[in-house]
């Protein structure tokens, strides 16, 4: 394990000092709250001297994607940062930079669409992106989400995945909470993240090629999406890979899957982000009062964890399913729906159930999680289980 | 469960609170402890409402909502009272810190409170006009804040609060600051 500084800090402070230490060549930004000081201080980063990347003001996050798109095939280490209605107007660069193969990190700050306006946490905005072929990684704390932006840079880069990668965390709540956190120095980070070698970077007039070209009718359209599918697959391993380093280094655990009390678990939770330690804290009470609660959290959207799923929530008597955004018209939230599908796969099924909670940062209190758990104890001492989801704390 | 303090502050936008807020969970940390501090985002108007959260433990903390329970309540403006309701879900053996010129007891009898629930009150903005020569009560609350809570040890503060200032003023500053933290320290009274 290496030294590390104990600090005082933002999750977006955190981001924006992770994004500084792996040393991004280009980061073409357009601020948006609950983002902005993120990106505010990567330009104060740059225009003190403190890192050597050409910082490109652009005049809206369709921009900025767009110019991440061209500074990354042209062979640069490419960073940005955005929310909410910023990451919906950059939706159809998302899928280009997918699809060129493009290893961009981004940062997210998870927050509600409009309308009607609201600028707080939900997850509305980064599920909308669940398909465009990023990877997707949550944090719970701002440790997560220094953490997390860390290991995107070598995901994103690895030759096996190359591919963009979305680090998220919860607006205001984890991005703007002051929090106890380590950090690494430079040097080390430097040196974990690796120096980044483009395959086929457009700047190399030694070996020109050329990125996104018409591939329609006859051309190779199918088959790119399915070398999609594929370097998506194959980045499952690269991240277990990624995040056991990073854990020999830091002394902190990272898997796509993290659960909290699985092991002998009759009732359990399966949430996203800041709302796991709400969760735990009441199941960690309710083991005291004999309840076998469990907590899985998962750390990895994209690509979906389903056997670690699977594994977690075998032979669980009652299963909440946790959503912080809807899929208006869907049987339930995204996360249900991928759980559900997962879960199809046991032999002995699972009874499970779904909660729509905390949209447009609706507070998380922790009687809610009691509610949660107390249905779930009544489900699995054979009560039925409610028919569709269930809105949790609404009034 | 670990011990855990959870404090709510009651403010107007520009008084420092939020700041505040940041100071307390930076003092717990230099005391190696475990700490969150955040506000509560809204419209940021000078002079609305507002509020900030500061949680303290000595083992991690897992939660993040904001505080319903706290275990207590620092007020920097006392005309919130007759607007907020400051007090809402206060645990018994809390402690309720305003900045008034008005007498404790009055104070507690005014809010209608149980009786284990203690309140501290100190005249944190006539301090601050005396030694910082502008109304910025913070600081001296935190003051009246760790004589009365002992969740954070005043030298500590005090030593951070060096640190922070002299970023920006000189030694005077930092000078009249401290003089600011001493006195409330020394005339906060508690009901």
């Amino acid at each position: 394990m290496v030294d590390q500084k104990t600090l005082a800090a933002t999750g977006n402070s955190l981001v924006a000092e992770a994004i500084r230490q792996c040393n991004p060549d280009v980061i073409p930004a357009y601020p948006i709250t609950p983002q902005t000081t993120v990106v505010e201080e990567l330009a104060k980063f740059v225009a003190q001297g403190r890192m050597h990347a050409e910082y490109i003001n652009v005049e809206s996050e369709h921009s900025a994607m767009s110019a991440s798109v061209g500074a990354s095939a042209a062979g640069a280490r490419v960073a940005t940062a955005t929310s909410s209605q910023g990451l919906a107007l950059m939706w159809e660069e998302l899928h280009i930079a997918a699809g060129m193969r493009l290893p961009i990190v981004m940062f997210n700050a998870n927050r509600a669409l409009s309308a009607p306006i609201n600028i707080h946490c939900d997850h509305s905005d980064i599920m909308g992106a669940r398909d465009t072929g990023w990877i997707i990684m949550f944090a719970e704390t701002a440790q997560e989400a220094y953490d997390n932006t860390i290991m995107a840079f070598r995901i994103a880069e690895h030759p096996d995945v190359l591919l963009p990668v979305l680090t998220t965390a919860d607006g205001f709540i984890t991005t703007h909470s002051i929090d106890r956190a380590e950090v690494m120095d430079d040097e080390t980070v430097a040196k974990f993240v690796g120096e980044y070698v483009p395959t086929y970077a457009l700047l190399d007039t030694d070996n020109p090629t050329s990125h996104g070209n018409f591939a329609g009718l006859a051309g190779p359209y199918f088959e790119f999406k399915k070398q999609e599918r594929t370097a998506i697959d194959a980045s499952k391993p690269v991240i277990k890979q990624v995040g056991e380093e990073f854990s020999e280094l830091t002394g902190r655990p990272f898997d796509l899957v993290e659960t909290w009390g699985m092991e002998d678990a009759d009732i359990a939770i399966v949430v996203i982000g800041s709302t796991a330690g709400n969760a735990r804290h009441v199941a960690r009470d309710l083991r005291t009062k004999g309840v076998k609660a469990g907590v899985v959290k998962v750390r990895v959207f994209r690509p979906f964890p389903a056997e670690e799923l699977r594994t977690a929530l075998k032979g669980v008597k009652a299963v909440a399913v946790l959503d912080r955004s809807e899929s208006f018209g869907a049987e339930g939230g995204p996360l249900f729906l991928e759980v559900r599908s997962a879960l199809y796969d046991l032999e002995t099924r699972v009874p499970l159930v779904n909660y729509i909670y905390g949209l447009g940062g609706s507070d998380v209190r922790l009687e809610l999680m009691e509610q949660v758990f107390s249905d779930l104890s009544d489900i699995a001492s054979g009560a039925t289980a409610p028919f569709g989801l269930t809105y949790l704390g609404t009034r | 469960m670990p011990k855990l303090t959870e404090i709510r502050w009651h403010a107007r936008a520009g008084q420092g609170a939020v700041t505040a807020a940041k100071v307390v969970a930076e003092t717990a940390l230099q005391a190696g402890q475990y700490m969150q501090a955040m506000p509560e985002y809204g419209p940021e108007r000078m002079g609305a409402p507002i509020k900030a959260f500061t949680r303290i433990s000595d083992e991690p903390i897992e939660i993040h909502n904001n505080i319903e329970f706290p275990d207590v309540v620092i007020v920097l403006d006392e005309s919130l009272l007759d607007v907020v309701d400051v007090t809402e879900g206060i645990k018994d053996g809390g402690v309720v810190i305003i900045n008034t010129c008005s007498p404790a007891k009055a104070v507690k009898e005014a809010l209608g409170l149980d009786d284990s629930v203690r309140v501290a009150c100190v005249d944190a903005s006539g301090i601050a006009l005396d030694t910082i020569k502008r109304d910025i009560p913070n600081t001296p609350i935190v003051g009246a804040f760790t004589k009365v809570t002992g969740v954070v040890d005043v030298e500590v503060f005090k030593g951070l609060l060096a640190k922070n200032l002299s970023k920006k003023f000189g030694q005077e500053m930092i000078d009249a600051n401290f003089t600011a933290v001493d006195r409330a320290y020394k005339e906060v009274t508690v009901a």
